[in-house]
């Protein structure tokens, strides 16, 4: 079916994978690039599923990715609605003050 | 040959692209090449023969969760700048981590094959002549209908926590109160009176406001002239 290499396949998500752990590590206090860094590590999750499905003639790899794809919609709409209700409370979003349930 | 080709000018646009995401200084930019990335993320899985999942991250990343994030971005007043403070201090210590893990990333693939009983322990071989749609259609309806279901599930107990958690009630408001309308009673809106045969409104009581007498333009020196005969005229 394809003409590429997994090893092509793997290579860039692992770079994907990379970068998303890079964004985090960088933008420590904006939680939504934080968390547009957690859907890039998720893209290379499916990356290398589909790869490897791909690779290996089995269809498992892609709907296990659909149900990745799923979990990872589900995952932003929470958690971009936390971050709208934090707003309304704090009017900010600094990952820094998030220490109210500290106790 | 040019699918090789593809498949590195795809890569490289979603590598840089991701590179974008974090480093850029704009939140808005940074969706922006989110939604690149997913582009170029689904032009790689089109390569690769998931045709479906290609439309699918198109449909639902594109569309939906990258407008979500834009929508958010939008809409909370942050000082974005002030959320950049200490952008240099964190920069050695994830690019780092990021070396490191890229490492070890790297040695796993290189000494990385795959088993030689890999192929006969797939789950679910690729059927011949069918789409892929098709294909995938016809896994997820049946051997995997369970996990479908409760995917579907996922998706409503997030919806749902997504409005219960944003959904304020507003003083301005004006909403509907069942309970309320129920519990009304005739007596409490309608007042009954037995009213006599031609007693009018005179003996009732209920008297509407009597309409005020016209002004009489008796004093206007204009009024007996040209126009229409005043009410004196008419005799």
């Amino acid at each position: 079916m394809t003409t590429i290499g997994v090893g092509h396949y793997l290579t860039v998500a692992a770079i994907l994978l990379v970068l998303g752990i890079f964004g985090i590590f960088l933008n420590r206090k904006n939680v939504i690039i934080i968390m547009m860094s957690i859907e890039l590590m998720l893209l290379a999750v499916n990356l290398n599923l589909v790869a490897f499905s791909s690779a290996l003639n089995d269809l498992a790899g892609q709907v296990f990715a659909l149900f990745v794809l799923t979990v990872a919609a589900a995952e932003a709409a929470i958690g971009l609605a936390i971050v709208v209700v934090y707003f309304r409370n704090r009017g900010s979003i600094q990952v820094e003050d998030v220490n109210l349930m500290k106790g | 040959m040019i699918v090789t080709a593809a498949f590195y000018l795809f890569s490289a646009i979603l590598l840089g692209s991701a590179a974008a995401v974090v480093t850029s200084r704009n939140p808005v930019h940074s969706v922006l090449f989110l939604i690149l990335a997913f582009f170029n993320a689904a032009a790689l899985f089109l390569i690769a023969g998931a045709e479906f999942l290609a439309m699918i991250l198109v449909i639902v990343y594109v569309g939906a969760v990258a407008v979500l994030f834009l929508f958010v971005v939008m809409m909370l007043d942050v000082n974005f700048g002030q959320l950049r403070e200490g952008y240099q201090r964190y920069l050695p210590v994830g690019a780092t981590v990021g070396a490191v893990l890229f490492g070890e990333l790297l040695l796993v693939l290189g000494g990385w094959q795959f088993a030689p009983q890999a192929s006969a322990l797939r789950l679910s071989s690729t059927p011949a002549g069918v789409s892929n749609t098709q294909a995938l259609g016809r896994l997820i309806y049946t051997d995997y209908i369970l996990l479908f279901q409760i995917a579907g599930l996922i998706l409503m107990v997030a919806m749902i926590g997504a409005i219960v958690l944003t959904h304020r009630e507003r003083a301005t408001s004006r909403r509907q109160d069942i309970a309320r309308q129920n519990a009304r009673q005739v007596s409490d809106t309608l007042e009954i009176m037995p009213v006599g045969f031609r007693a009018g409104t005179d003996v009732t009581g209920i008297i509407r406001p009597k309409r005020e007498p016209e002004p009489v333009l008796a004093d206007e020196p204009h009024s007996h002239g040209v126009g229409q005969p005043g009410p004196g005229e008419h005799g």
